[in-house]
């Protein structure tokens, strides 16, 4: 599904943010980027979700080569990817309801088809109360809750969370990762950032775990 | 095809929330655009009408044929015969020199001076009405006619219509100047509306390319406003020229009843409202245009 061949990254002016990666990602991976900071983990996934291109080697996503992709072609690439940012990056001049509802517009679903589906992937996260709330009003393990919401919500083949517990504490860190794992279970390719392996792995999806472990841009495991 | 259609009206209501939201805003917007829309409107309403005015004179310039003083019958016929069929002369009158002579006679301020004269020194004249009044076209007929047989001179009497015409030509001119100059003005004015609202609405602007939004996608709202801003200020323009004709007319038939005349300004024709409007919202698609593909290109950068 995904496939890195000596994959390297350059920013202008800079070291090498990944340097000649290669793995593969199967369908149905549930996989742990981990990393210390400035190892090279968000570039990754930027890679990964086709934001950012590689400086050289290739990256295949459902068998497109990124680097080859036209500029047109890259937002339909985008469109199989449910992105999660550790800053949400949710929208505040709306509330809940229109914030889930931009990716189905997006991809050109409106109406009552659309109500059903933002309904539905605002009842997984467990907010269907709060639809009219505005973001703003939310905690932050609800906002966190409200952007895998907006992610799933146009059903992506693959979901890409960049440190999605970062800013929680422990009981909020495990309630998000569950529910990430729970779309890993419905046979979705969930990708997750973080800085370490979180201490408690459900044992029903220890054998699907998978870790790409980044040091100063290499894989170390 | 509901959902095709629903791609390009929900945008399009999304804007008119938007505009209903921050309504005093986009009224003054459209106000700036309308008034700078009337400026070239009313210039080119007054030169119009001014046009219209010289088009339906009732003292029409003339030509004046005055003939050789030992022309003969038959070529008298013949100037006669070629006025008749000329296509470019509306009417045309004959003075011999006898019944010019007894004029002279007869009018008191001109007696003397035939009473001095042993002998009529008046020659035989026609007096032309041409069809068409264009100084140009005028001047094309009196050196025609100036060359026909037995004619010793053409003259036109027409200089103050040339002068009139003159402005005229200016004027359009100075609209078409002006029309060009508040033309930028006016993308200038949409464009930089269109990028302040872009500079709020950038964080929704990234998230959404993010997550896989198309450049058109991104860019149709901000074509919507600035389409309708051309739209508001176009309607605003015309009620701003339609206030000022009426003004205008209250004075004007005052001074036109002094004079007996009949002249009112009116407002210029559908075609030329269309085109106001049109154009209107043309420059704002295009101001639109202008400042959302840059705002692409600075995002696309980073």
């Amino acid at each position: 599904m995904i496939k890195f061949d000596r994959v390297t990254k350059r920013y202008p002016g800079s070291f090498d943010a990944i340097k000649k990666t290669s793995f593969e990602i199967e369908q149905g991976d549930l996989v742990f980027v981990t990393g210390a900071s400035g190892a090279g983990k968000s570039t990754l996934l930027k890679l990964i979700a086709g934001i950012e291109r590689p400086t050289s080697g290739t990256v295949l996503i459902n068998n497109q080569n990124v680097s080859q992709l036209k500029t047109a072609a890259i937002p339909y690439l985008r469109r199989n990817f449910g992105l999660i940012f550790q800053d949400h990056k949710l929208l505040y001049d709306r509330n809940c309801f229109e914030n889930v509802a931009l990716p189905l517009h997006i991809n050109g679903i409106l109406g009552e088809e659309a109500a059903k589906r933002i309904r539905a992937a605002l009842d997984k996260v467990g907010l269907l109360s709060k639809e009219k709330s505005m973001p703003i009003a939310l905690s932050g393990g609800e906002q966190q809750r409200l952007a895998i919401a907006r992610a799933v919500v146009s059903r992506p083949a693959i979901l890409v969370a960049d440190e999605p517990t970062g800013n929680l504490d422990e009981d909020y860190a495990a309630d998000i990762l569950s529910s990430l794992y729970a779309f890993q279970q419905v046979g979705v390719t969930v990708i997750i950032a973080s800085h370490e392996l979180p201490h408690i792995i459900p044992e029903n999806i220890q054998n699907v775990v998978k870790v790409l472990q980044l040091q100063h841009g290499e894989l170390t495991a | 095809m509901n959902q095709w259609l629903n791609q390009y009206i929900q945008p399009l209501s999304m804007v008119l929330g938007r505009m209903r939201q921050n309504l005093l805003g986009s009224i003054l917007i459209c106000c700036v655009i309308g008034l700078t829309l009337s400026l070239p409107t009313i210039l080119f309403t007054i030169i119009d009408n001014l046009g219209q005015v010289t088009g339906n004179l009732e003292n029409r310039p003339q030509l004046n044929l005055f003939l050789k003083l030992d022309v003969s019958n038959s070529t008298k016929e013949a100037i006669s015969e070629q006025l008749k069929k000329h296509p470019g002369i509306n009417k045309y009158e004959f003075v011999s020199k006898e019944s010019a002579w007894e004029q002279m006679q007869q009018n008191a301020s001109t007696a003397e001076i035939s009473a001095s004269l042993n002998k009529n020194p008046l020659p035989d004249a026609f007096f032309v009405t041409p069809k068409d009044i264009k100084p140009e076209n005028l001047q094309r007929l009196q050196k025609e006619m100036q060359q026909w047989d037995g004619v010793e001179s053409a003259q036109v009497d027409a200089n103050w219509i040339k002068r009139l015409d003159t402005v005229i030509k200016l004027g359009k001119k100075v609209i078409f100047v002006l029309v060009i100059l508040l033309g930028i003005a006016l993308i200038t004015i949409i464009g930089n509306t269109i990028r302040l609202q872009i500079m709020t609405q950038l964080e929704e602007i990234e998230v959404s390319k993010l997550i896989g939004a198309t450049n058109q996608f991104i860019r149709r709202p901000f074509l919507y406003a600035g389409t309708l801003y051309g739209l508001g200020g176009g309607l605003a323009g015309l009620l701003v020229l339609y206030a000022v004709v009426q003004l205008f007319n209250t004075s004007v038939t005052e001074i036109a009843d002094l004079y007996a005349s009949q002249f009112r300004l009116s407002m210029p024709n559908a075609n030329i409202i269309g085109a106001m409007l049109l154009s209107a919202i043309g420059l704002g698609w295009m101001g639109s245009f202008v400042a959302v593909n840059r705002a692409l290109a600075k995002i696309d950068q980073v």
